[in-house]
């Protein structure tokens, strides 16, 4: 070999040769697969505003999806109807769904900017549901969910996600005993928007005088829990002025 | 024989048993651990190491003598990561349900010292082909423990094998449930996927000796 593979001229050429290389190949991967994935986590959408509204097909202690052939049909099925929110009034939009929540919150940051709130109706056995979309902070990173309420206000299920808790620790929040543990609570008191609350109290759902308005704890989460709690407050909240007109 | 010679062959068949990573050189552990409650996780990780152990084993092999020594970890680690990208990014697109299980452990596969360890110590000095079945076995040899680990694990700790209940089922008290029998929650925690590794180490030293090292 005549080429010197020690020396600085050579070793920074075939460095940046190398990272030209990688880099245009990564771009080329990622720009082939990018409709298949970005299909994906449409239909994981779709599965979990069903599986707030309880068209699941969970067994004991498991979370299990509707199934992916399945998913289209049941949400044109059992979402009735799809709105965009912006204060008291609603207009319908079949692709809400669509609606990307973190870039609203982004843009909602600019106080002109009125934020575009997806609700999705859904109907099944003769009863309504009210499916609104959370996005909040965990303790790593982003945790989101969907809560699903009657005409009264009161949850009928919850689908919660997150980005980056800890596994087995604030991880637990998309764990059945968790999650089901909100179908039940109330999101008014005395007429009042209050929300839920995660905490250590008279929250034990097997309590006959357990507190309204309160979820138990996760052992070992307290911050994801307080990141749960705050979400629900704060997206809940934003939905306030048109959940009180189905209230009446 | 074709293909492969004798040589080529103790290549592949030598990190399955004798010389494995997992229970021999002791490498690979933390995903061993991690990714085992389930069979199917296990094989798609094995699988996804094998993928990026083998390619990543022959592009190195095929650039041994362009990589500058100063900067070669790093290429390495271009390489492995590359690879791994490649990997996570084709799951996302296809296996979807899959690669959200996974999580970060695909992510992690850089992080596995058998790809370095491999790259360095044998891709590096030997021809593509030689890397390329060094690559097979040692991933295969990574996986077979996967594997074993996995199964009893999902076995006795969910009853089920590939999600598939093959004990009955627990809720309507069917099958071994009909007598009583319950399932090992332990079984799906870190700690008795060690301990299950564990056995596996002993039982293989307790059948051949050459492996007990002399203290």
């Amino acid at each position: 070999m005549s080429r010197n593979t020690e020396s600085n001229t050579y070793t920074i050429l075939f460095a940046t040769a190398m990272v030209l290389i990688v880099g245009s190949l990564l771009a080329f991967v990622a720009q082939s697969l990018k409709g298949k994935i970005a299909e994906n986590k449409r239909i994981e959408k779709q599965q979990n505003i069903l599986y707030a509204m309880g068209v699941n097909e969970n067994e004991e202690g498991s979370v299990n999806f509707i199934s992916k052939k399945d998913v289209d049909n049941a949400f044109s099925k059992y979402i009735v109807k799809q709105y965009v929110v912006r204060g008291l009034k609603a207009t319908e939009n079949n692709k809400a769904y669509l609606i990307d929540i973190k870039k609203e919150a982004e843009k909602a940051k600019k106080p002109s900017y009125a934020r575009r709130l997806p609700l999705f109706v859904g109907e099944k056995d003769n009863k309504t549901y009210y499916i609104v979309p959370v996005r909040g902070k965990g303790l790593w990173d982003a945790i989101w969910g969907y809560i699903a309420l009657d005409k009264d206000l009161v949850v009928e299920g919850v689908y919660f996600d997150h980005k980056g808790e800890t596994p087995g620790l604030g991880g637990n929040i998309k764990e059945r005993y968790f999650m089901d543990a909100f179908t039940g609570e109330h999101i008014f008191k005395d007429g009042k928007f209050e929300g839920i609350t995660v905490l250590k109290g008279n929250a034990d759902p097997k309590s006959l005088d357990k507190a309204d308005c309160e979820v138990d704890a996760m052992a070992g989460a307290t911050l994801t829990g307080n990141g749960v709690s705050a979400m629900l407050k704060i997206d809940l909240k934003m939905y306030e002025p048109y959940l009180e007109t189905l209230n009446q | 024989m074709g293909l492969l010679t004798k040589k080529d062959l103790k290549l592949v068949k030598d990190p399955l048993f004798d010389n494995n990573p997992i229970t021999v050189q002791v490498l690979g552990i933390c995903s061993a651990l991690a990714i085992t409650a389930q069979l199917k996780a296990a094989i798609v990780m094995a699988i996804s190491v094998m993928f990026v152990l083998a390619a990543g084993n022959v592009v190195i092999s095929l650039m041994r003598n362009i990589i500058p020594p100063k900067i070669r970890i790093i290429a390495q680690l271009v390489i492995a990561a590359a690879l791994v990208i490649i990997v996570d990014q084709v799951l996302k697109a296809y296996s979807y349900e899959l690669s959200k299980q996974l999580s970060v452990f695909v992510g992690l596969i850089i992080t596995n010292c058998i790809i370095m360890g491999r790259f360095e110590a044998f891709a590096l000095a030997n021809t593509p082909w030689k890397s390329f079945l060094d690559g097979i076995g040692n991933a295969g040899g990574y996986g077979i423990i996967l594997v074993i680990v996995a199964f009893f694990r999902e076995l006795l700790g969910s009853g089920s094998l590939f999600g598939i209940k093959v004990l009955g089922d627990s809720v309507k008290k069917t099958g071994l449930y009909a007598f009583g029998y319950e399932n090992n929650g332990f079984m799906l925690l870190a700690p008795m996927a060690l301990i299950t590794l564990g056995i596996i180490i002993w039982v293989q030293r307790s059948r051949n000796s050459s492996l007990i090292e002399e203290n």
